[in-house]
């Protein structure tokens, strides 16, 4: 069947375009995370919103699961092939289509690179404001589907905040565009659906201003308690920052092996500060937070001199996830969310956590909303340690739960946390959001496997509606 | 290729930000054409899978321009990767026939300075005669590689000869040997004497051993690491009594500064070898090192400077022959976009992935004509020719300069006319 569709799609997209030769189809095995890894059975690299929905088509006419990848830089393997299937690589797809300053929009392909976006508009005075720490690599595609966040996330929201619109193939082969317009909000649903709900091929995105004033300041302190205090004290005095970023002493050690950020050696926790608004404001905020971090028993405090130095501020931060190879042969890298106020409690357990089982774990978060980033590390070539770390990560994923968070604040669902989901959600919720899928995809080929726990088959009669005599909820 | 390689290929944790500043990938946007995916791919091969022709194509796609050493957080060292990953392509892989003929010669030709500089009274001859315009549609379609070569020879002026020492002027500060290479020494012997005149003027007796050879780089980027070793040695032996090494060819420095890896199983040498590279120093960082003392005179002109490959990422030599160029009054310098992203030359690159090589050398030439800059500064030969070559394709007729001669030009007054620049924005007329 794969062979059969290989064919089809070299006489409609060109040989250059379709992969099938196992050795390159290795490559595509995995994403960001290594730790799931599936061959897919057969690459496709379109070109345009009509070649993605040709395949679309052929691949429900065959009856062939397929899934769209962007860069491959995604962190929950919402991305993993499958074998029997075909993946749907938007790399070449990478055209910025339309700069329109004074309405505040850009028109861009999904394979463009994020930052490629901020870099075209920035002559206009404008950049694109979501900014994951792979902003360098990962595609503006691949963020809708993950509803990617990113350090300034805390004042400009997440990707669903800054896409207006966007063309998407349907999980039927269909050419269409998700808008704001009035009746239900079918963007709202597909951004951050992981892939299930069809394929990106075109996205409008909303530019914000450059502002006026940017401050950036790295506090160290001497313990993680100390610096979640400032935290809560800087939110609480009705600042919101652009940033706020804390990363633990493992990390700033990772970090600083792998980009000589030169954040303070001794310091257990520092904290990365960024204000950025009209002047004055900024200027009188940002006295208000050097003062409060003071208070709070900041021992050293370095504010950024120009933007070469800020770049450099955030160089440690931004490279911290693949710095923490230097400092160790594997890791899990975590994504969980808690209420801000349990920052203090839930690091103290994870540190326990970690004591008791003999797994290091290094802290990387987004402060400012609690988004936790614990990255658990392990030696691959030793035995049952990475099973070992496997159960920590778990276990500071019930920390979350069990202190009113969530299981991922931005790295999405993916394969790698469907098993967790049932832990949040009762059977009823995750069959009223696999109905969602239903409605979308039908046949159940658009990414499948991916998000939840078990499959259902869209025939099916949702639980919830057992004792309704006529219920045809769609 | 032990466990070390296993170790190497271990690092890499597939975040993919090597990808963006790949110059296969940008070009491809193919994972298997990335250095996550070549890293992937050798580790197939590691693992067991033997080296299909396709795998070998792979490695052969790789310009080697280390851009990916100098994104990568984690710190993979993909240069020791893909050198010992090129051996195994040329211990196992079967080269067709025409490959391995236009190999041989390639190898048998550039590392020897004899045998270049008994090609230019020919080539100066086919260069006069008008020849060009005939063949060079034969050649393309006989062989794009040969095309290229033809393509790329630059016009030959006059040769020179540089004594065996240059004296210091005004007080010694220091004595250098200075690297001829190969290349450098027959296609442009006016760099050569310019970087001796800069050292002498900035104080520094000039050694030029004649018994120099080629330093080796063209088989050590290649996976002729034996050829390589060879060339190494007699590097090593003709430098030895040297205080430090002046190289002006940044493929060049990037290869003798590895010698002490190259070496180091080699009791005999590792030493010496470690000695020598650590005494090695690109013409911009010694200079940029030793300070300036001569005085610089103005130059009326605007300068993109275009940052190779092996400076840059094999060096890291990026701020010291900006900050050169930038004490030159009157100078103006101009960033080219997209520095990290190789022109596509890479040693051998050109004449091996011709193709290739030509797209990238299109997107290099457009992003230095978007400068609007009047000379275009490069440190290295091949990014010159390559560079220059892209530029005539869309119609300009470049003027390129090595620093060493930017730098020649103040220090004696020469003013813009002598790089060939007219004094008005745009590419200036050639020399």
């Amino acid at each position: 069947m794969l062979r059969r569709l290989a064919e089809r799609f070299r006489d409609r997209l060109g040989p250059e375009s379709v992969i099938d030769d196992p050795v390159r189809l290795r490559t595509y095995e995995c994403d960001g995370l290594t730790y799931h890894r599936a061959s897919p059975g057969l690459v496709v690299l379109p070109g345009s919103a009509e070649e993605v929905a040709f395949v679309v088509r052929e691949c429900v006419e065959a009856g062939v699961p397929y899934v769209a990848r962007g860069s491959g830089t995604g962190l929950s393997g919402g991305a993993l092939p499958r074998t029997d299937g075909v993946l749907v690589v938007t790399s070449r797809m990478r055209r910025i289509l339309e700069v329109d300053p004074d309405n505040q929009r850009a028109v861009v392909e999904p394979g463009v690179i994020n930052l490629d976006v901020s870099k075209a508009v920035r002559p206009h005075g404008y950049y694109y404001a979501p900014d994951p720490s792979s902003q360098q690599i990962c595609s503006i595609g691949g963020n809708v589907a993950e509803n990617s966040g990113g350090a300034h996330c805390l004042k400009y929201g997440f990707t669903a905040n800054h896409v207006l619109a966007c063309e998407i193939v349907t999980p039927e082969g269909e050419i269409t565009t998700l808008g704001d317009g009035p009746g239900y909000d079918l963007l709202g649903a597909f951004i951050g659906a992981e892939g299930t709900l069809g394929i990106t091929t075109k996205i409008t995105v909303r530019l914000t201003r450059i502002p006026q004033a940017v401050e950036t300041l790295l506090a160290a302190f001497p313990s993680v308690e100390t610096a979640g205090a400032a935290v809560s004290a800087i939110i609480g005095a009705g600042i919101v920052p652009a940033a706020v970023e804390m990363m633990d002493a493992l990390a700033i050690e990772a970090a600083e092996a792998a980009v000589a950020c030169g954040y303070p050696a001794d310091a257990a926790a520092v904290l990365i500060v960024e204000l950025d608004g009209p002047e004055t404001e900024v200027a009188s905020q940002f006295a208000r937070v050097r003062l409060l971090c003071e208070e709070a028993g900041a021992f050293e405090q370095r504010v950024a001199r120009d933007d070469a130095d800020r770049a450099l501020i955030w160089k440690g931060r931004r490279s911290a996830f693949a710095a923490v190879g230097r400092i160790s042969p594997a890791y899990i890298v975590q994504d969980g969310v808690i209420p801000r106020t349990a920052l203090p409690e839930v690091l103290a357990d994870i540190d326990r956590l970690s004591r008791e089982s003999g797994v290091r774990v290094a802290n990387v978060f987004h402060a400012g909303d609690g988004n936790l980033h614990p990255l658990v590390l392990f030696d691959d070539a030793e035995e049952g340690a990475g099973e070992r770390a496997e159960l920590v990560s778990g276990a500071i994923l019930d920390l979350c739960i069990a202190h009113g968070g969530s299981i991922t604040g931005e790295h999405g669902v993916g394969v790698d946390k469907a098993r967790y989901l049932p832990r949040m959600f009762t059977e009823a919720d995750l069959d009223t959001m696999q109905m969602v899928r239903c409605a979308f995809d039908p046949p159940n080929l658009c990414n499948p496997g991916k998000v939840f726990p078990t499959p259902r088959l869209c025939g099916e009669i949702p639980r919830v509606r057992k004792g309704s005599p006529d219920g045809e909820l769609f | 290729m032990g466990d070390d390689l296993g170790k190497l290929l271990g690092d890499c944790v597939h975040c993919g930000f090597c990808l963006p500043t790949c110059p296969t990938y940008v070009l491809w946007g193919e994972e298997m054409d990335s250095p996550r995916g070549r890293i992937h791919l050798m580790q197939q091969h590691h693992d067991g899978t033997p080296l299909t022709p396709e795998m070998a194509g792979h490695f052969d796609a790789c310009l080697g321009c280390l851009a990916c050493v100098t994104s990568c957080p984690s710190g993979v060292q993909y240069d020791k990767l893909i050198e010992s990953t090129r051996e195994e392509v040329e211990r196992v892989h079967p080269r067709t026939r025409a490959e391995q003929a236009l190999r041989e010669t390639v190898f048998a030709l550039f590392p020897y300075p004899a045998r270049l500089r008994a090609l230019r009274g020919p080539l100066r001859l086919y260069q006069g005669s008008g020849l060009s315009r005939l063949l060079r549609p034969v050649l393309e379609r006989l062989s794009p590689s040969l095309a290229a070569m033809e393509r790329l020879t630059p016009p030959l002026g006059r040769a020179y000869r540089l004594p065996e020492r240059v004296p210091a002027r005004g007080g010694r500060r220091a004595t250098v040997g200075m690297l001829t290479g190969c290349v450098q020494r027959e296609f442009f012997p006016q760099v050569n004497s310019a970087t001796a005149r800069v050292l002498a003027l900035e104080g520094c007796d000039v050694l030029i051993p004649k018994g120099q050879g080629c330093c080796g780089a063209l088989s050590l980027h290649s996976g002729r690491a034996e050829e390589a070793k060879a060339f190494a040695r007699a590097t090593i032996v003709a430098f030895e009594s040297a205080d430090a090494v002046v190289v002006n060819s940044a493929g060049c420095g990037s290869a003798m500064k590895d010698y002490a890896a190259l070496l180091a199983d080699e009791p005999e040498w590792a030493g010496r070898a470690e000695a020598l590279s650590a005494k090695t120093k690109d013409f911009s960082e010694f200079l940029a090192a030793l300070g300036p003392r001569a005085e610089r005179h103005p130059l009326e002109l605007t300068a993109a400077y275009h940052d190779a490959c092996h400076l840059a990422h094999g060096q890291g030599v990026r701020a010291q022959p900006r900050s050169l160029l930038a004490g030159i009054p009157g100078l103006e310098l101009r960033e080219i976009a997209d520095p990290d992203v190789c022109c596509g030359s890479a040693g051998t690159y050109n004449l091996f992935q011709p193709e290739a090589a030509g797209e990238l050398g299109d997107r290099k030439a457009a992003n230095v004509a978007a400068t609007g800059a009047s000379l275009l500064v490069a440190a290295n030969p091949g990014c010159t020719l390559q560079i220059a070559t892209a530029l005539r394709r869309r119609g300009h007729e470049p003027a390129v300069a090595h620093p060493a001669q930017v730098l020649d030009a103040s220090l004696r007054g020469l003013g813009p006319g002598v790089l060939g620049v007219s004094g008005e924005g745009g590419p200036g007329p050639s020399r």
